[in-house]
């Protein structure tokens, strides 16, 4: 009889982890400028250009790409597996829009003062995850309560609820555009697009922070995520405190995916597809599952990013286009392969 | 000694529409309950308070303890429940699926150690399903996720078994076969069985005492000949029927008299 046993555990998520080492050294390495890596790594402190961008430029952007693409794959992962569904990911729950607004609304209304702090850094930071968690919070809150008949969750209505409250989101956000000056509007503008672009360790810090925090908290979840697939029902008779469990997954993801939106805005496909995949190669067992999506999310961003950066090289790609472009025709490859026997069951 | 199950003036609505109006039930150890009773007669409320997914209005004790005052993970070393029917969203193995009834007998960070697959083998030993164990949930028959289901809530080494309609989706023979392990696990050891079931006549069969819902509240309660007579169930299930013996003379089993 095949469990999930130790073994599995250990060496899945250190096969991985020793690939993620390796792409973020690759990744760091890679870039429309050839670096010298001896010269880099010798004269750390001196005037050195090839220090300069390998340690200012390169590495934070990488470092913040990985963080974010496991944050992604690992919030993809709980929300399919609280919602019991293969589509469920953050941009189709309304999350990323809500994020959106609460960021944006931090961003216009919060006292101007209180954003400045530390050079515009340290407020940029501190304000903007916190307003774009608390937008995730409670749009999720807000989306999850309209699915809610008789106490149970019915799916569909939660797809479509989320479908409609992103849009409806969209439209308050243009609206806010509209009506601020042209130099918030701008502001606005350029956040929302968002992008992985070159950040000071200090943020980068910051997200991963967030994202490890909430990481963790879900990954003591795994046994609990495993017997919630099975319906909210099920799950209660086997020992699952249900509805603490909801609310725990609400408040960790929201702060995941309020800290990722502050910096990056949404990136697609990474949420939606990568635990799919990582399913196929490690089985639906969450305790694995979890950390090995977050690992897995975090090699395929930073490979993403790069070619961005180089593709076009000098110009940028956003890095959305390169996760849809690859990420999409071999997500649908595999889709086929796999009939309905491990993919969407 | 405490009876297993107790419940007293138990009552349930869904918004303005009653279900359960004092439903009194009393269940001893080692017991074997059917409870019978036409579509929406309240059985599968009743059996959803029971396993504590439901609150009802009244008292549920469970080995003169209240419901209200264990925890889920106690709870479900208590008892088990089997489903009328079982949905999977991912693709999970038997093998984990059966592991899942262990959840509440090992840290949720750790994983199962070797008492817990020792006892989740043996429970598929016990079904017939070991066979399966490397085979998806979702690809299997629906006499075959049955015994699933039933290795599962076995796993959780329960003294009480709960299912709703347990053969409702099986044909005869998978009908006759779930029944004679839930006749077995009642005899050999000595597991207290409640379950919802909907043919009166293989209920008569294997289930020493059956309990009819009416208009939800217990209607009859004894042995299948006190329970099944033709006036009860003329007055249940506004149909004409007769009642026989069957061939060993013991079981009564109910004929359907068509109105033509």
């Amino acid at each position: 009889m095949k469990v999930l046993d130790r073994r599995k555990m250990l060496w899945v998520n250190g096969a991985l982890l020793a690939l993620l080492v390796i792409s973020i050294i690759g990744c760091a390495l890679l870039g429309p400028v050839r670096l010298d890596f001896s010269q880099a790594l010798q004269n750390i402190f001196a005037a050195n250009p090839d220090a300069e961008i390998l340690y200012r430029a390169r590495l934070p952007r990488v470092l913040l790409g990985v963080a974010i693409g496991g944050g992604m794959a690992a919030c993809g992962v709980v929300l399919q597996a609280l919602l019991g569904n293969p589509l469920a990911c953050p941009q189709m729950l309304g999350v990323s829009g809500g994020a959106s607004l609460g960021g944006v609304l931090g961003l216009v209304f919060l006292p101007h003062w209180l954003l400045p702090i530390g050079g515009g850094l340290l407020g940029e930071i501190s304000w903007v995850p916190l307003a774009a968690f608390l937008g995730a919070l409670l749009s999720m809150m807000l989306v999850y309560r309209f699915s809610l008949f008789h106490g149970r969750l019915h799916p569909y209505h939660l797809l479509l609820s989320g479908v409609i409250f992103n849009s409806f989101i969209a439209a308050v956000i243009m609206f806010l555009n509209s009506i601020v000056d042209f130099y918030q509007a701008q502001g606005l503008l350029f956040w929302l697009m968002g992008s992985l672009s070159t950040r000071a360790y200090l943020t980068v810090a910051f997200i991963w922070a967030y994202i490890i925090f909430g990481f963790l908290w879900l990954w003591t979840k795994g046994l609990s995520l495993n017997l919630i697939t099975l319906g909210e029902e099920a799950a209660m008779q086997l020992g699952v405190e249900t509805g603490a469990l909801q609310r725990q997954i609400f408040v960790a993801s929201s702060l995941m995916i309020g800290a990722m939106v502050s910096v990056s805005g949404m990136i697609g496909f990474v949420g939606l597809m990568v635990p799919h995949v990582m399913r196929l190669f490690v089985g639906s067992d969450h305790r694995l599952l979890l950390p090995a999506s977050f690992l897995a999310g975090g090699i395929f961003l930073a490979w993403a990013d790069t070619i961005a950066r180089i593709l076009l090289a000098p110009a940028e790609l956003p890095v959305g286009i390169i996760t849809a472009f690859f990420g999409g025709p071999f997500f649908l490859f595999l889709l086929y392969r796999e009939g309905t026997r491990r993919l969407a069951v | 000694m405490n009876p297993a199950i107790e419940t007293h003036e138990l009552s349930f609505a869904y918004k303005d529409r009653a279900v359960l109006r004092g439903v009194l039930l009393s269940v001893e150890r080692g017991e074997m309950v059917g409870i019978l009773g036409p579509n929406g007669s309240g059985k599968t409320t009743l059996i959803r308070i029971l396993s504590a997914v439901l609150d009802g209005q009244g008292k549920v004790k469970l080995n003169g303890r209240r419901i209200e005052t264990y925890g889920r993970r106690e709870l479900s070393r208590l008892f088990a429940v089997v489903p009328q029917e079982s949905r999977v969203s991912f693709p999970y193995t038997v093998a984990e699926i059966v592991m899942m009834g262990r959840a509440s007998y090992h840290s949720p960070f750790a994983l199962e150690g070797k008492k817990d697959l020792e006892v989740a083998r043996a429970s598929m030993e016990l079904t017939d399903s070991l066979s399966l164990s490397h085979r998806y949930l979702h690809e299997l028959s629906g006499g075959e996720k049955q015994r699933v289901m039933i290795a599962r809530a076995l796993a959780q080494e329960p003294e009480i078994l709960l299912l709703d309609e347990p053969s409702a989706f099986l044909d005869l023979k998978h009908q006759v076969q779930v029944f004679e392990l839930l006749r077995r696990l009642n005899r050999e050891r000595g597991l207290t069985i409640v379950a919802a079931l909907h043919d009166v006549n293989l209920a008569a069969l294997f289930f020493p005492r059956l309990a009819m819902l009416r208009d939800g509240k217990i209607y009859r309660d004894g042995s299948p000949r006190e329970v099944l007579t033709e006036k009860t169930i003329e007055e249940v299930y506004d149909i004409r029927v007769r009642v026989e013996l069957d061939p060993s003379g013991e079981k009564p089993q109910v004929f359907i008299c068509p109105s033509w």
